[in-house]
């Protein structure tokens, strides 16, 4: 399921090809769907949040508390799934890149399930169980814990939802690095600390990056999962996605749109970002070819 | 299990010839993987974590849902799984999908095809644009197509006087899948093409085959592996979607509902044995799908070497 990320700079030269009339029609074709289905939705978010002016536009987002709390809590709730779904990714891709063992192919695959899973499935598998029927429900309530419309499971749901991206990023690239650096460190009697800081981070720290980015943009994004564990409860585990859906409900489309401008800006970010990122990693590598060429 | 053996050992001090990579060099001599010594530290740790992570996260989640199911009575799995209801909202889901898919592999062909083989003004900037569906949270996707296709929005002021009414109806489900999977059909065919030789084309154009003939008979084969993956890849996407189908589908049991809707529906009348059946059948048919695509994915290997 590895949508390989391209740096793609070259036409193709000398190939044989259609008649004018024909790219042209094809080449329009594109346009049309690219500029239908993706740039006038994205211009369009903007033009409904702002058409009632800057002051409503502003006052849509800083003046409703609910609001507010939501994007504080996107804010809280995405890093920390993050960070430690990056831990897991480099140990993850580590353990199914370095080592041959029974069971790995398995785990390789069972990394995919989430990505096969539908969010609101995710969502239940929790609830049912740290929900309060479920089965950890009433030791977690005799203990005080509040998992299910709570900020912790607001996290773990996000986890569980993103838990592919950076393993699945590293695995492909640490594969095609080989072990032979790591291998010569060790001989040269590295301690572990030293071979991962200094040998395998820096060869890997480009595409761990664009995974982090993926994993990130995701993280802010979900909905399914996160709408089922939340309670939608306004002002206490409203995330901004959920926020956008519950002003809709309420009719307040300009509120709505408010906040989608916000989801929308981070997710332009992310797009850009990434293009700065491809184009660095092709940078690099044709330098890298190049010295090889040398 | 990657305890240093002795005999192994002494054949194999030397950190080069131990690399679990090379697999082509040693082929008699090389004893089976699991006994080969490999000097690299931080097997028990990282599968250490790797485990326990995908067990807390994956494992023992699924196991919950199994057993929640399994709670049931044959009869009441069977009554809540096969309800007209919920066979309405599977075939919304399906149907549903499965046209997204067939749109999003058209169209991720036809703009791959478009990005990788022509020259244009404006190609990288469209290049980029694909990307976006995956960064947008879907949420914003289903709000904005909710509201274009409205008969005040701007699609909508066009489309709905013509009779085609995008939101609350199944073409709205279908745009808004669309609109998450293109970009799957998009970036699974697109390095295929810029990997393709350009000799074969050449030698087919040389010996007399048009252009049209050339493109059935040498490029879509070649290039029939990249779109299936990519059809799969958006219909399964498809299959879970929720967050930007209850923006537009208006969510109306037998007519517009889908699978996962009906789930939290369930889950909102505390049902939460009939919910996991339905999720059952969602799980299945989705892990069907991965099924399918691993497949799919092997044998685009075995056509690439």
């Amino acid at each position: 399921m590895q949508i390989k990320h391209h740096h793609s700079a070259r036409v193709s030269p000398a190939v044989p090809r259609e008649p004018l009339w024909l790219r042209i029609l094809l080449i329009a074709a594109a346009y049309f769907i690219i500029i239908g289905l993706i740039l006038v939705p994205l211009i369009y978010v903007f033009y409904q949040a702002l058409s009632p002016g800057w002051d409503v536009f502003w006052a849509n987002l800083v003046d409703d508390h609910d609001t507010r709390h939501s994007i504080w809590l996107t804010m809280t709730v995405a890093p920390v799934a993050v960070v430690c779904n990056t831990i897991f990714g480099v140990a993850a891709a580590w353990t199914i890149t370095k080592f041959r063992f029974p069971g790995r192919t398995l785990l390789i695959t069972l990394l995919d399930v989430p990505f096969a899973i539908s969010p609101v499935v995710a969502g239940l598998m929790f609830v049912l169980l740290f929900g309060l029927q479920g089965y950890f429900g009433e030791f977690l309530r005799d203990n005080g814990i509040k998992i299910i419309f709570a900020w912790p499971g607001l996290v773990i749901a996000t986890m569980f939802i993103t838990m592919p991206f950076i393993a699945r990023e590293l695995i492909p690239l640490m594969q095609s690095l080989g072990s032979d650096e790591e291998l010569a460190a060790v001989s040269l009697g590295a301690n572990p600390w030293q071979l991962f800081w200094r040998i395998t981070l820096p060869n890997i720290k480009w595409g761990l990056l664009y995974g982090i980015i993926q994993c990130n943009a995701r993280a802010i994004g979900e909905f399914g999962a996160v709408y089922v564990v939340s309670g939608h409860i306004a002002g206490e585990t409203d995330t901004m996605p959920l926020r956008v859906e519950k002003l809709f409900q309420e009719y307040n489309n300009p509120g709505s749109f408010a906040v989608a401008t916000v989801l929308t800006l981070m997710a332009l970010s992310t797009l850009i970002l990434k293009v700065f990122l491809e184009q660095w990693i092709a940078a690099q590598e044709s330098a890298r070819l190049k010295e090889g060429e040398q | 299990m990657l305890q240093p053996d002795p005999a192994n050992a002494a054949t194999h001090s030397d950190p080069q010839s131990s690399s679990p990579d090379s697999n082509g060099g040693e082929v008699a001599v090389a004893p089976h993987p699991l006994f080969r010594r490999n000097p690299l530290p931080g097997f028990g740790l990282g599968l250490g974590i790797t485990m326990s992570y995908m067990s807390l996260l994956l494992l023992i989640p699924l196991l919950a849902l199994m057993a929640k199911a399994a709670e049931l009575t044959p009869s009441a799995f069977l009554a809540a799984v096969w309800s007209d209801r919920a066979l309405a909202a599977y075939f919304v889901t399906f149907q549903t999908s499965l046209l997204a898919a067939l749109v999003s592999a058209t169209f991720g062909l036809l703009l791959a095809w478009v990005l990788v083989r022509y020259d244009f003004f404006g190609r990288r900037f469209l290049d980029s644009l694909v990307d976006l569906p995956f960064a947008l949270p879907t949420a914003v996707a289903g709000l904005v197509f909710s509201a274009l296709l409205v008969k005040e929005g701007w699609y909508g002021q066009f489309l709905v006087p013509i009779g085609i009414e995008g939101a609350y109806t199944k073409l709205g489900i279908i745009i808004v899948l669309t609109f998450v999977g293109m970009p799957f059909a998009v970036r699974t065919v697109q390095p295929v093409l810029e990997s393709m030789e350009a000799d074969t084309e050449e030698a087919a154009s040389s010996l007399g085959a048009s252009r049209w003939q050339t493109f059935r008979r040498v490029i879509f084969p070649a290039l029939w592996p990249g779109i299936l993956t990519g059809f799969a890849l958006a219909f399964a996407r498809g299959l879970g979607e929720y967050g930007s189908v209850v923006f537009i589908s208006g969510n109306m049991p037998f007519v517009t509902e889908i699978a996962p809707v009906l789930i939290v529906a369930r889950l909102e009348e505390f049902a939460y044995a009939e919910a996991t059946a339905i999720a059952i059948v969602l799980v299945a048919g989705s892990l069907a799908s991965l099924a399918v695509i691993n497949w799919l994915e092997r044998r685009s290997q075995r056509y690439a070497n």
